[in-house]
């Protein structure tokens, strides 16, 4: 029988990157439909999530999955292979949990602090570098936070194992992310950017340096 | 073997209530330990000492943190009796997807409800409807959002239930008028013995809420 997986996504966005990535760790083929998010929305994304109008949609024969971490487990439940996520109900709590920590604590803060204004800054880099440390602690000696492959912690922190770094540039701030600040966590991004699956589900590092560059004037220019 | 599960519970938590029906339902024993939410015990701050917070769910002295994650354990773990998350891994996708949407808009929204006044409560009332209207388009003709049975997303949405008389009383509306489907499906569940023994009465967490807007000096 012929599967047909398409991915609706958006070549910046970190979630939606998610999804590809694990679809290449499974090793499944699938047609990738880029959206324009901040312009217009397409009718095909509006009909597949229309409740949160969003990517990453996963379409699968026809049928319609809406956010990356449902879909991610949907993708290791349908497709064998490589495994995302551990077998034993423990050990699969304990990488929900910390892929959890990434999505609600580590995101949100990170990307407050990013854009916060100057007087504003030192509190959110400070709590900030607070998840960050927390995070670190998961890794507890591995190589990924899945153990010795990619697994769906370090999927679900890859905004922080790619993107992090680039923006740090754009933005000209290096005080999150740093090799003296988090040792470990630093090297883990190194780790996570040199495998060859991961390095096939990453955007263009100029394209999307540059995307950034230019948030980072506008956000000036209305200053 | 002896199976050892624990709960670090408070009771108008409506996290802590989902995981008191999921056990409930599979008929697991459990040692309930209800936490002084202003003098957390030690074995709170221990078994979760990145958020402090409960529900715990400690099994053969190994802790779970986080409601859904902690329901998605009992199922697995006890996953010869009453299944909540379907079998079919599209199936289980909805559900996640629900889910996930119950914990972003409905605890967040609710609590804006009992916490804000004026043009902010107005926002919320209406967001807090539009999102129910949407859970009632799920369910559809469903007797339980699982299908025949208690599912995953019930489990999810009902301790809810228990906070909508404080919701009503404090937004000045009626759900029912709006979303009489779901308070339908709500009072259907509370059929059930393994609901109605979890889920607090909705005139005591009303009394809960007004000490806490008296404590927080909320009007």
């Amino acid at each position: 029988m012929s599967e047909e997986v398409k991915v609706l996504g958006n070549w910046g966005s970190c979630f939606s990157r998610r999804v590809e990535l694990a679809l290449k760790i499974k090793g499944v083929e699938y047609e990738y439909i880029e959206e324009d998010v901040y312009g217009n929305k397409s009718p095909l994304l509006l009909k597949y999530n229309p409740v949160h109008k969003k990517v990453p949609v996963l379409l699968h024969n026809g049928k319609p999955i809406a956010e990356s971490l449902v879909i991610i487990e949907y993708i290791e439940e349908t497709w064998k292979g490589t495994p995302i996520l551990p077998e034993d109900p423990y050990e699969k709590a304990m990488a929900r949990f910390w892929t959890k920590f990434v999505d609600e604590k580590c995101l949100p803060a990170l990307w407050r602090a990013v854009w916060s204004p100057e007087n504003e800054r030192e509190k959110a880099v400070e709590e900030a570098c607070k998840c960050l440390e927390t995070l670190q602690s998961a890794l507890n000696g591995k190589r990924f936070f899945g153990g010795d492959t990619v697994g769906l912690v370090d999927i679900a922190a890859n905004f922080i194992g790619f993107w992090l770094r680039i923006i740090q540039e754009a933005t000209g701030h290096g005080d999150l992310l740093s090799a003296e600040k988090f040792p470990t966590l630093f090297k883990w991004t190194d780790e996570f950017v040199s495998c060859s699956v991961v390095k096939q589900s990453l955007p263009p590092r100029d394209k999307l340096l540059a995307f950034f560059k230019a948030r980072v004037a506008e956000a000036n220019a209305s200053k | 073997m002896a199976e050892e599960v624990v709960l670090l519970d408070f009771w108008p938590s409506p996290f802590a209530i989902r995981v008191r029906i999921a056990l409930a339902e599979k008929g697991i024993q459990c040692e309930y330990k209800e936490e002084d939410l202003r003098n957390k015990s030690d074995l709170l701050l221990k078994m979760n000492p990145i958020h402090k917070k409960i529900p715990v769910l400690i099994h053969n002295g190994k802790p779970v943190c986080e409601s859904l994650i902690q329901v998605q354990y009992i199922d697995e773990v006890w996953h010869d009796k009453s299944p909540l998350l379907p079998s079919d891994p599209y199936q289980r996708a909805i559900a996640r997807f629900w889910a996930h949407f119950v914990d972003k808009k409905i605890y967040e929204i609710g609590t804006k409800i009992w916490t804000t006044k004026g043009e902010e409560q107005a926002a919320a009332k209406k967001e807090f409807i539009e999102s129910l209207k949407l859970l009632e388009g799920e369910l559809g003709d469903k007797p339980y959002f699982g299908g025949d049975n208690l599912g995953y997303v019930d489990v999810a949405l009902l301790p809810f239930y228990s906070w909508f008389y404080a919701y009503e009383k404090c937004g000045n509306f009626t759900i029912e008028e709006e979303c009489p489907k779901l308070i339908a499906w709500a009072k259907r569940c509370l059929q059930k013995e393994s609901v109605a023994k979890s889920l607090p009465d909705q005139k005591k967490v009303y009394g809960f809420v007004l000490q806490l807007k008296k404590a927080f000096g909320i009007e």
